[in-house]
């Protein structure tokens, strides 16, 4: 059996993470990686819904350490978290918030203390290890699991860390606006940190006032981690901010013209990173300088009739890519947005026929579909319309409905009850006809 | 943070038409200002916003009331409760 560490922090002082009391060093984060370790039911599945990302990092450490796997799905929905719940039946929830409303048995985050005599070796962990089953919505509205071994994911963030220029033990913290469940920040906040012997900030800053605060209260160099959605935010606000290092950006493709904007602003460089649930990160791009993607080391495309599919280095097997991608060398390829089923709002994404499939098992329901209107403005959010057609049936009933199932960014507005939807003599409903409801729509 | 000066009021049944008309706008929403109830939930089974949505709308607020939305806690949804909790703490921070 072969092991790779969980951390590579150098010395038993050295910084692994800023809270809002101060630093951590590594000695306090792994004597409570052991605490909450020791304090975990019997169930070998959580769900950490840590929203203090030190506490998540803890959970995440202590899983791993107790041969617990983290379950990371796209959203928290309560028909989601009861599909978790029959996916893996001992799953528990590890919660820092008292509102918390999961409905799985819940485990709240303890408060610790730690004795300063107590010595921790940094804990070795099987390189074909589970750490995490990460879920993409399907096709069908079921969860499909991922899972991701030590070493894939020691791999790939390895390469990011590298490919951004995060130098191991640099003494950087890494600040991040999105949350650490989701695969980009489970990967680029958390286990960067981890595995860069650098630290990362516990806050998870949501208005740009909140970001500004979070970097001046943490020592440079800052790497902030984030997406276009918020740097957008963080541009528009106007703030004044302390030095940065780097920027990082994934969820969606920058504008060349943001892109430009929050390097002249944050006076960093701003890479892009890009990847998916399934395969992780693959590639990033220096978006100021080209339009072109570059492969991490060792991952390969292939073209075929579905599309263009990733493997090699920690991807598992091969995966068809969600997006329109054209390879132009071994090494780099344009992104030219995504495939028709695929729906990307705010970086969450999921399947168009499983949304429609969704909308059509509501009782009531006649007929329906969704529609997503072209992206019109670049580094705007679009949202999904759908139209309906269910005779007597109150929008609210239908919105509470698709509210059970599917995270809220993917709620349809406008929601538009008809009396037909615009199918052809074969019942197939074509964009065009959708794209001409929505214009009727909008001008009525 | 500068406090309000008493040349601006504070919280009123016309601050809050003026913010449920700039959320509107904001959002594109499918509902007069009047409609929004100023004690509903904003979020989820209310009104239906979400975290996108909030950070739109603390942009628009941020620039028309000259203050800068923070989260008082890990929880940055308190502000937007609902559009009285969201007008107190405008009438509480704006700079004009």
């Amino acid at each position: 059996m072969t092991s790779l560490p969980l951390l590579s922090h150098a010395a038993r002082d050295s910084i692994i993470a800023w809270c809002a009391e101060g630093t951590v060093t590594l000695h306090q984060f792994l004597a409570e990686v052991h605490q909450l370790a020791a304090r975990f039911p019997a169930g070998s599945h959580l769900l950490n819904m840590c929203c203090d990302r030190y506490h998540f990092s803890v959970g995440l450490a202590a899983a791993i350490v107790a041969n617990k796997i983290s379950l990371l799905p796209s959203t928290h929905t309560p028909e989601i978290v009861r599909q978790i719940n029959i996916f893996a039946p001992d799953v528990f929830c590890l919660t820092d918030n008292e509102a918390c409303t999961v409905d799985l048995p819940q485990m709240r985050y303890p408060d610790m203390a730690v004795s300063p005599t107590d010595t921790y070796a940094i804990p070795q962990i099987d390189s074909k290890q589970c750490i995490a089953i990460v879920f993409t919505s399907g096709s069908t509205g079921t969860p499909q699991p991922h899972p991701k071994t030590w070493d894939a994911l020691v791999s790939s963030v390895q390469a990011e860390a590298l490919r951004l220029g995060l130098l191991p033990n640099s003494h950087s913290t890494i600040i991040g606006t999105v949350p650490p469940q989701h695969m980009y920040g489970f990967e680029s906040t958390v286990l960067m940190a981890w595995l860069s012997g650098n630290a990362l900030s516990h806050a998870q800053p949501f208005y740009p006032a909140d970001i500004g605060q979070t970097l001046s209260a943490i020592a440079a160099p800052r790497v902030l981690v984030s997406s276009p959605f918020h740097l957008r935010a963080l541009l528009d606000a106007g703030l004044v901010l302390p030095e940065i290092a780097q920027v990082v950006c994934a969820t969606a493709p920058l504008s060349k013209p943001l892109a430009h904007a929050i390097e002249a602003r944050c006076h960093a460089p701003l890479m892009e990173i890009y990847g998916s649930t399934e395969t992780g990160l693959i590639a990033t791009r220096h978006p100021t300088q080209t339009a072109e993607w570059q492969l991490l080391p060792g991952v390969e495309l292939i073209k075929d009739d579905n599309g263009v599919r990733a493997y090699g280095a920690h991807i598992m097997g091969s995966i068809t890519m969600g997006d329109i991608i054209e390879p132009i060398s071994e090494e780099h390829f344009l992104l030219h947005g995504r495939i028709a089923d695929m729906v990307n709002i705010a970086g969450k994404r999921h399947s168009l026929a499983s949304l429609n499939h969704l909308l059509n098992s509501i009782p009531g329901v006649v007929d329906g579909a969704f529609y997503m209107p072209k992206e019109s403005e670049e580094d705007r959010i679009t949202r999904m319309a759908a139209f309906v057609v269910a005779p007597g049936m109150e929008a609210s009933y239908l919105l509470a409905a698709l509210r059970e199932h599917i995270d809220p960014v993917f709620l349809p507005r406008p929601l538009q009850f008809v009396d037909a939807l615009p199918r052809n003599h074969t019942g197939k409903l074509p964009q065009s006809a959708l794209q001409a409801l929505m214009q009727a729509q909008k001008l009525a | 943070m500068q406090e309000n000066p008493n040349s601006i009021p504070s919280n009123s049944p016309e601050l809050q038409r003026e913010v449920a008309a700039l959320m509107v706008e904001c959002l594109n929403l499918e509902i007069s200002a009047d409609q929004i109830i100023p004690d509903a939930p904003l979020y989820g089974e209310g009104l239906g916003l979400d975290s996108i949505d909030v950070l739109e709308v603390a942009l628009v607020v941020s620039k028309r009331y000259g203050l800068q939305l923070r989260s008082d806690s890990a929880d940055n949804r308190h502000i937007f409760s609902s559009l009285h909790s969201l007008s107190d703490y405008i009438a509480a921070k704006r700079t004009r």
